[in-house]
């Protein structure tokens, strides 16, 4: 299945036909309604904002044909490693929009938003219990606002304690924001080298693990999807020299049900709801970044904590230790909602099974890829694997170009160039909601493309051809920004 | 065969200079532009601006990455190269003619014998290349 | 299990292909003691039908804008949402698609994006936008960490119109960079000019102001630019775009950096969060921004498309160095209110700001006629007021929700100088009869 091809090619603002209209808004139902009686003269906009005129026609008709230029998981294959691309339940939508809890406002009196504050706290308890964590704050937008309220936190606890830490110990395999984070927390970044399959490199780990070392950043399983074995040790070297252990929760559907932060060592771990749970990614966003901590980073919370008296809950502000706040309510409600749906249409079992699910369908795609394309790690990976088209380079193609090929054959790519540590990395997540015939599909067209390398290479770099524009000019686009419309000149 | 013109001398960053007088001339390498790609911006700093040997003293943007630029030596910079805001790809057609960057009055005209001369730049790129 | 497509028996056929006999072979490398023994103790699943019936009889115990008039405010607002925003962001291959990186196949998201962000810069008067930030409290924090790094100055200096919940997150994001906060008072409801020139130094970054301010008065824009920029430093403005249909767009007025929660711009209120933070720049500042960017460039074939452009500066990349650690945008939020501005249109974006200020006025008069009750402030207000009462605003508030009426946002916890206060919003939704309503409701209570 491909994306519709261009011929529609407009911009709302080229629609626009003066005197058209979409709006339907009440009559004046007011004595005063001329704003120059009410308001300073020079408070007011001298000409109206230049914002298209058009019919509810052409907002629909416009939308929808912008849409079929997408390519979604609910039209597409999407193994986009590390991404979590999983199917996203149209019963967390429409629970989503009931509106006592889409048409709630934030700082409606608890007493009157009880049903949305016991939400709150069963996913909060469900996600510590997922995670073997002690609390969790439900108030990160996403996962970097999350991986800040885990280093402001380990820097408060360190800071409670009368030591001056400065560093932040992270591999060279990890996502960009765990250095992005720690830098905005004020922490210098030193980068580890890790072992050739991601694994951490102890004997680095432990020349650089001192009293001005923070906090020890990992993601497990780590980024070439495997699942960093010694981490019992690593954990406990870390503990020895006061160094806080922060875990990277992107990769969560790799092992839930199977083992838990919280028994490995890990003092802070965060949640992508938007990955592992489920919520929708909605072409880059909104996300939703829960961060677990165990007890001693407790009074380091962000404000306000939810709390639980009797059958009451309320927001706590009463929290002087507090790192502040990430956001200026109480988290990203609306994913929150989808979430705890999530978590009560899989219960245990089911939650169970995803993990079990996607490392399967990640091993399948492995073994029938190893034959055209190399490994990055001997040995089965957890719910993602990593492979290096090395192989295909030494032939003048990239993996950029195989991306741009698959898009052709019906797939969106997978990630591409990361993790940083392996050659013409192509990072491949399945996730378990894809059927074994997805997978053949998609592992077909993958050796359809090893052997057009050798026979027809032209085809790949010509790729793609059939999405409504071909190859774009990135260069131009970042030498010369255009960053918004203009009306053409005339 | 590599483009390292042999009157000009190199750091390990891939910065050369060319020593004019009192003042060098400093730019990035063709080895340089390569490995970055398409030059989409340089940061630069004014003129006025003192800089330190091998202390950051701009940023070059490509698409796919950016890369602190590093003064070879020290001393206050004179000169500006007011054509590479507008037109960034002569960092790419010509890094060491029209693609210069900025020019330093030195300091120390001693720091310039400790830079690496040709020969041991065409050696460095030679190991870091494929 | 009716996400997992595979049967038991194409999972042994998987497995029969990768060469073991069981999934727990696959997990090998885990060691023992690292394994949960146990099942998750997590509720058990729930049918559908039942999932359901749970939920709504939670969410019935919410006082909600359906049922309740809603008069709060304070940064999130029940402006209309029209109808066919949740029909077209809920097509699938918008929502379930992923962030744009592909752009060849992602170019409904990019070019709603452009369009988003050409509607921010113009209703802002700002030279560019970015594609969103996570809600308005952060972009402030964004705004004064990019201003600390422009100017390579200590300071920010925040009005105390500034909404208090988001300056407590501009003070946890510089806690980081040591970035020192400093407050200016307001006056008579907006901020007092004078100790602003005097809080301003050769050491200040930014002047943040809120227009309109969290007490709902209308700054002069102008004079705190003039005040800013006399001593180097940017003026940030904290605005909400839903009113920048009808009041001057801070841009013109000299602000250097535009930044504000568009909840309102057809963004469900729901319970605070997912929100939408506008982030707007003049053009010098653009490499500097943080967030993501969609600029318009053309393919192979000569033919318009549109990329994420200058990613260098992002987190990916650039990793410690980067402007911001900000990973995702709220890209489904920001195209709501694109679909949002497109119905509302030129004509209606600026009835909404007409409608809401009319009925607010209309409001402020007939609440402060009820004795003992009086507007706090004399300074202009635009669709919010503050109202002081003579009794308890807690308990007013709480015997007005009896009447269906979320009557205002207690200021207390806030600003203890407005503990007998009462924020009280007013948008295009609310109708004579529910402030007539109030009004009366109003008199009772504090009498």
């Amino acid at each position: 299945m491909h994306a519709a091809k261009p011929g529609y090619d407009k911009l709302i603002f080229e629609l626009s036909c003066p005197g058209r209209h979409a709006h339907s808004l009440p009559s004046f139902d007011v004595p005063v309604s001329d704003p120059a009686q009410l308001l300073p003269r020079e408070h007011l906009r001298a000409t109206p904002a230049e914002l298209p005129e058009v019919s509810e026609v052409d907002v629909v008709r416009h939308y929808s044909r912008l849409s079929q230029m997408n390519y979604g998981v609910d039209t597409h294959f999407y193994p986009l490693g590390s991404c979590t691309m999983k199917y996203n339940p149209k019963i967390n939508e429409d629970m989503a929009r009931l509106p006592g809890f889409a048409r709630l406002h934030p700082l409606t009196p608890e007493a009157a938003a009880q049903g949305a504050l016991r939400v709150m706290h069963e996913l909060g308890r469900d996600l510590a219990e997922v995670s073997g964590m002690d609390h969790v704050s439900l108030q990160p937008a996403a996962g970097a606002q999350g991986e800040l309220a885990g280093v402001l936190m380990i820097r408060a606890y360190h800071l409670a304690r009368g030591e001056r830490r400065t560093k932040v110990l992270i591999p060279d395999s990890a996502h960009g924001t765990n250095p992005a984070s720690t830098a905005l927390a004020g922490y210098s970044v030193v980068e580890l080298k890790s072992e050739q399959n991601g694994d951490v490199d102890l004997g680095d780990l432990e020349r650089h693990l001192g009293d001005d070392v923070a906090a020890f950043m990992i993601t497990q399983p780590n980024t070439l999807g495997l699942f960093e074995s010694r981490i019992h040790q690593i954990t406990e070297m870390c503990h020895a020299k006061g160094v806080q252990v922060y875990m990277d929760g992107a990769n969560f559907n790799a092992i839930l049900g199977i083992t838990r932060p919280g028994d490995l060592g890990f003092d802070v771990c965060h949640f992508n709801l938007h990955k592992t749970f489920t919520t929708p990614h909605g072409g880059g966003g909104p996300g939703a970044g829960p961060v677990g901590i165990k007890d001693h980073l407790a009074p380091f919370l962000p404000t306000p904590v939810l709390v639980k008296d009797g059958d009451e809950y309320a927001f706590d502000w009463n929290r002087p230790q507090s790192i502040g706040k990430l956001q200026a309510f109480w988290g990203n409600f609306g994913m929150l909602v989808r979430a705890w749906t999530y978590i009560r249409t899989m219960g245990p079992d089911g939650l169970r099974a995803v993990s079990d699910n996607a490392v399967l369908n990640a091993n399948y795609i492995l073994s029938r890829l190893e034959g055209e394309y190399d490994r990055s790690a001997p040995g089965p990976c957890m719910h993602e694997c990593v492979v290096s088209s090395r192989r295909q380079k030494k032939l003048g193609v990239t993996a950029t170009d195989i991306a741009k090929r698959l898009l052709d054959l019906g797939f969106y790519a997978p990630t591409t160039y990361f993790p940083l540590i392996v050659e013409e990395a192509l990072m491949i997540e399945p996730t378990e909601t894809e059927s074994k015939e997805t997978l053949d599909e998609f592992c077909d067209a993958m050796i359809q493309i090893a052997r057009e390398v050798r026979e027809n290479p032209q085809l790949i770099h010509d790729a793609p051809m059939t999405t409504p524009v071909r190859r774009l000019d990135q260069t131009g686009a970042a030498r010369q920004p255009r960053l918004k419309w203009a009306p053409p000149v005339t | 065969m590599a483009n390292v013109p042999a009157d000009l001398r190199y750091t390990k960053e891939h910065e050369w200079a060319k020593l004019e007088g009192d003042k060098a001339r400093v730019g990035i390498t063709a080895f340089a532009q390569e490995q970055l790609g398409d030059v989409v911006f340089v940061e630069l700093p004014k003129v006025g601006a003192k800089v330190t040997a091998m202390k950051t003293f701009g940023v070059v943007e490509s698409v796919k990455a950016v890369s602190d630029l590093f003064a070879p030596l020290s001393g206050e910079v004179i000169e500006v190269n007011a054509e590479l805001p507008k037109k960034p790809e002569a960092v790419n057609a010509d890094p060491y003619g029209k693609g210069w960057m900025i020019v330093i009055k030195l300091a120390s005209v001693k720091e310039w014998e400790r830079l690496m001369p040709a020969g041991d730049y065409e050696k460095l790129i030679a190991s870091e290349g494929h | 299990m009716r996400y997992i497509s595979n049967t038991p028996a194409q999972q042994r056929e998987m497995l029969a292909q990768i060469g073991v006999g069981s999934v727990e072979e696959l997990l090998a490398r885990i060691p023992a003691k690292a394994r949960l023994s146990r099942p998750l103790n997590v509720p058990e699943a729930m049918a559908e039908t039942d999932l359901v019936r749970h939920l709504r009889a939670l969410s019935a115990l919410n006082a909600s804008a359906d049922d309740y008039a809603c008069f709060l405010g304070a940064g999130s607002y029940d402006h209309s949402v029209p109808s066919p925003i949740n029909h077209l962001i809920s097509r699938g291959e918008f929502f379930t698609a992923y962030t744009p990186y592909q752009p060849e196949a992602s170019q409904g998201t990019l070019r709603s994006i452009f369009e988003y962000q050409s509607m921010m810069a113009e209703l802002t008067g700002m030279d560019v936008a970015n594609a969103s930030l996570y809600d308005g409290a952060s972009s402030v924090a964004e705004a004064a960490l990019m201003a600390h790094a422009v100017t390579e100055r200590n300071a920010i200096v925040l009005s105390r119109g500034v909404n208090p919940l988001y300056r407590q997150v501009v003070e946890t994001y510089c806690e980081g960079p040591g970035i020192r906060l400093k407050s200016s008072p307001i006056g008579d409801g907006a901020t007092d000019l004078d100790a602003l020139r005097k809080a301003v130094s050769g050491q200040t970054a930014a002047v943040v102001i809120q227009h309109p301010n969290f007490f709902g008065c209308l700054e002069d824009v102008k004079a705190a630019a003039d005040i800013a920029h006399a001593q180097g430093a940017l003026l940030v403005v904290v605005a909400d775009p839903v009113n920048l249909g009808l009041l001057a767009p801070p841009g013109a007025l000299g602000a250097d950096l535009v930044v504000g929660e568009g909840q309102g711009l057809g963004v469900p209120m729901s319970f605070g969060g997912p929100n939408l933070g506008v982030f707007a720049a003049k053009q010098e500042l653009v490499r500097r921004m943080p967030g993501r960017l969609v600029g318009a460039t053309v393919d192979l074939d000569g033919q318009r498309g549109f990329v994420l452009t200058l990613q260098t500066r992002e987190q990916h990349i650039r990793r410690e160095k980067a402007t911001s650690n900000i990973c995702t945008n709220v890209a489904l939020c920001a195209l709501m209110a694109t679909i949002y501005v497109s119905i509302m249109g030129k004509v209606g974006i600026q009835k909404v700001g007409e409608l809401s200020t009319a009925k607010a006025h209309y409001a402020a008069e007939a609440f402060a006629k009820v004795p003992g009750v009086r507007l706090r402030f004399a300074a202009p207000f635009f669709k919010e007021f503050t109202l002081q009462l003579p009794k308890s605003p807690e308990r007013v508030a709480k015997r007005l929700l009896k009447d269906k009426i979320l009557a205002g946002v207690p200021l207390k916890p806030f600003d203890r100088a407005q503990k007998d206060c009462l924020l009280v919003a007013v948008t295009e939704r609310r109708t004579r009869a529910e402030i007539d309503a109030y009004a009366a409701a109003l008199a009772d209570a504090v009498a």
